[in-house]
């Protein structure tokens, strides 16, 4: 009888020994990828979910993997559709090990997924869009916004502006006009573009255009007839593209014409061709491939035939390859941070939210990870998700993106106070006890 | 008044632009009683492949190779021949099954379509935006600018100049010659057509193969100001309150519906808010851009006015059933 109790436990050890060795081994860092290569956002969804990708892979292909665990990406498709956005959420929410960080690339979905990302103990970081008030990372504990928000860079696109007039004191009289995506998104910067006006005796005017905005003639007539001083544009997809042609048909100065960071990639420019040389956007990022990390990713992915997507290769380096490349490596960092203080390399959501809020990628890291000069030192707190709040303008020269100034630091005593009300709005409609940070 | 006739001027263009995307709807619907839902993504498809040829894109890899690119004169024509390859192919595998269906199935099937075919559209050519590059004039005409004051876009002339020649060819060809007889004949009874020997499929075959070219000529006309890109095939929504105003049937309505629209749909835009603010300004402050972004409703409310009065569009029949 014993003999065979005997058996029988090392019968099961012998099966379940495996099953047991099998499931730690199959731990793997899951992050979705909230793509959009469908619709009329494709053309700017496509170089951004590129760049995202391509870096998640080149860790595993060079480093395999993060400290040794290897990365799955989950595609899924969105369309810039934000029910859609949701579904990709709630399906990939679980995928893998459980997701560890979402980076939906639309104000619209990030707006949705606030709520629920705050149940499933999951972070995103909706960097450089979203909703701007989740600066405040006392009363937004899940999500993350850094380099800059919406209001940051109206506030640094401003300053510039001053810069080019001779000083904020001569904004004064002047016209700033704002045509803006009539959406969630494009909306954002109303707010603190309506302040900076109180504040600097400017003329602000918003003109809305419709999704995907395909026909704006009549926004451009009504700015031929009331000539602003500058444009600025928050705008994306298909709207870039029209805008800058109606700009250049009318004979508006395009080095007065500032577009938002999502408003100023190759994409934006090249149908307009010669036309747009002048035209400026905002920026956190260089362009271009020739830092080290582009040539790990050639060697390693399009080299090596391992790369996703093989025929994006011409195209490494664009604006928003870039920036989805830098969202990867930001978060990737995040992992490495998260896994330091918790002490374990299987990480789940609240980990990973951890490792967002202890993020510190100086200059020296920046150099490690072969991104020297390719972005700005990032280092988050408890209280400021938003990071360095750093804006250059970058500016087309008919061939390529060219950053063309300083990094600005926007005018906080305008901006906080608007990111207080709409933070402490937001927890009171919610019911959320702002976290003690201290 | 410059501005205003500026604005007229150029809603009056803009009309003529969505004239060209109704003109496809109307053919297909005088033909067959079919309302094509993918005719706007039959306008992006036809200038996705005219860009891929005229560059030298392999299909499926998307990789521009300049050796296999044609010149225009050859590329233009096997643009059409694939457009007429796609009519034979839906005529056989969708209309040819679908004979005396009810409408809404016939709609439904275009949907499908329409998805089918912007499917394919990105895997055969891709999702990037593509400059098609004919040599068509870009940017205000300077003449007018710089000696009246007067802004005109150029390539919005051009669209007007191809909308009264393909209008012109269209009325040629459905007045004068065999086929065009037929083509109205199957328009005006199906049974009465095919009673007299008219082959009802050759005649959906021709009719999708115009509204092919139409389709050709309306992506390579918008797509020269914002680039050929997917947002092309939402342009068919421009066409919806034209047909609406114009009626289904009717090529001059058209026309006609895509002035009206193109016209209301700007000087609502412009004024609409400066009219509103001397309205209600006294009582209330009035940021006037609260007034933007009217062009994409607008057109539906006024082609909603319309239906209250002429159900029937403006040149549409109007049907008396007896009951």
């Amino acid at each position: 009888m014993k003999l065979r109790n005997w058996i029988v436990a090392a019968a099961a050890a012998v099966v379940a020994m495996p099953l047991a060795v099998s499931s730690a081994s199959a731990y793997e860092l899951t992050v979705p990828s909230m793509d959009y290569r469908t619709g009329p956002y494709a053309p700017n969804g496509i170089p951004f979910a590129n760049g995202w990708t391509d870096y998640w892979t080149m860790l595993n292909e060079r480093d395999g993997g993060i400290n040794g665990v290897k990365i799955k990406v989950v595609p899924c498709e969105t369309a810039y559709n934000t029910k859609q956005g949701v579904e990709c959420y709630e399906k990939t929410k679980k995928a893998g090990s459980g997701a560890l960080v979402y980076q939906p690339l639309s104000t619209g979905i990030t707006y949705q997924l606030i709520p629920k990302a705050s149940v499933d103990n999951i972070p995103i970081h909706s960097m450089g869009y979203g909703r701007t008030s989740a600066a405040n990372g006392k009363i937004f504990k899940w999500v993350f916004n850094f380099p800059a928000t919406y209001w940051s860079q109206a506030s640094a696109l401003v300053k510039y502006i001053g810069e080019k007039e001779g000083g904020m004191d001569k904004l004064k009289g002047k016209k700033i006009f704002l045509v803006y995506h009539n959406s969630a998104y494009g909306k954002e910067p109303i707010r603190t573009l309506q302040e900076l006006a109180k504040k600097h005796g400017f003329t602000y005017q918003g003109l809305a255009v419709d999704h995907p905005g395909q026909e704006q003639k009549a926004t451009w007539l009504k700015i031929r007839r009331d000539k602003p001083d500058w444009i600025l544009m928050w705008g994306w997809g298909v709207m870039n593209q029209v805008a800058i042609k109606e700009a250049a048909s009318i004979r508006f100065p395009m080095d007065r014409f500032i577009g938002v960071w999502w408003s100023g990639s190759e994409n934006d420019v090249k149908p307009a061709g010669a036309a747009a040389k002048g035209y400026l956007s905002g920026a956190f990022h260089q362009p271009g491939s020739n830092f080290p990390v582009h040539k790990d990713i050639i060697k390693y992915l399009y080299d090596a035939g391992k790369a996703p997507h093989p025929d994006f290769k011409d195209r490494v380096g664009e604006v928003l390859y870039n920036r989805g490349l830098v969202a990867a490596m930001w978060g990737s960092e995040a992992a490495r941070k998260a896994m330091e203080i918790h002490k374990t390399k299987e990480l789940t959501g609240a980990m990973m939210r951890d490792g967002y809020e202890a993020l510190d990628v100086d200059e020296a890291r920046l150099k490690e990870l072969g991104a020297e000069g390719l972005t700005i030192p990032v280092k988050i707190t408890c209280e400021n998700h938003e990071g360095p709040r750093k804006v250059a303008v970058q500016q087309w020269d008919g061939k390529q993106w060219k950053i063309v100034s300083d990094f600005y630091d926007p005018d906080m005593d305008v901006i906080q106070p608007l990111i207080d009300e709409d933070s402490q709005k937001f927890a009171k409609e919610n019911n959320i006890t702002p976290r003690d940070c201290k | 008044m410059l501005f205003f006739m500026e604005t007229v001027i150029s809603g009056l263009l803009a009309g003529v632009m969505y004239s060209l995307v109704a003109l496809g709807f109307v053919l297909i619907f005088k033909a067959s009683g079919v309302f094509n839902f993918a005719q706007g993504v039959m306008a992006l498809f036809a200038a996705l492949t005219l860009v891929g040829l005229l560059s030298g894109t392999t299909p499926f890899t998307h990789i521009d190779n300049p050796a296999f690119a044609m010149p225009a004169w050859v590329a233009i024509p096997l643009t059409i021949v694939v457009m007429i390859v796609f009519a034979i192919l839906v005529e056989r595998f969708i209309l040819r099954h679908l004979v005396n269906q009810e409408q809404i199935i016939l709609f439904m099937s275009m949907v499908g379509l329409a998805y089918v075919l912007e499917g394919a559209g990105d895997i055969l050519w891709g999702s990037d935006v593509k400059v098609i590059d004919l040599g068509l004039p870009q940017g205000a005409w300077d003449w007018l600018l710089d000696g009246y004051g007067l802004y005109i876009e150029k390539i919005e002339l051009v669209a007007a100049g191809t909308a009264v020649v393909l209008v012109a060819f269209l009325a040629v060809f459905f007045q004068k010659t065999r086929i065009g007889r037929a083509l109205r004949a199957v328009a005006d009874d199906h049974q009465a057509a095919l009673s007299v020997g008219i082959s009802l499929r050759s005649i959906w075959i021709i009719v999708w193969s115009v509204a092919g070219v139409v389709a050709l000529v309306t992506g390579v006309v918008w797509g020269a100001k914002s680039g050929i890109q997917f947002s092309l095939s939402l342009i068919a929504l421009k066409a919806l309150p034209v047909l609406i105003l114009g009626g289904f049937e009717s090529i001059p309505g058209a026309i006609v519906g895509g002035l009206i629209i193109g016209v209301g749909e700007k000087l609502a835009e412009v004024y609409g808010g400066e009219i509103i603010v001397a309205i209600f300004g006294r009582w209330y402050e009035i940021d006037p851009g609260i007034f933007s972004a009217t062009e994409n409703w607008f057109a539906y409310v006024l082609a909603l006015v319309f239906l209250l009065f002429r159900p029937q569009g403006l040149f549409g029949e109007k049907i008396i059933e007896r009951v």
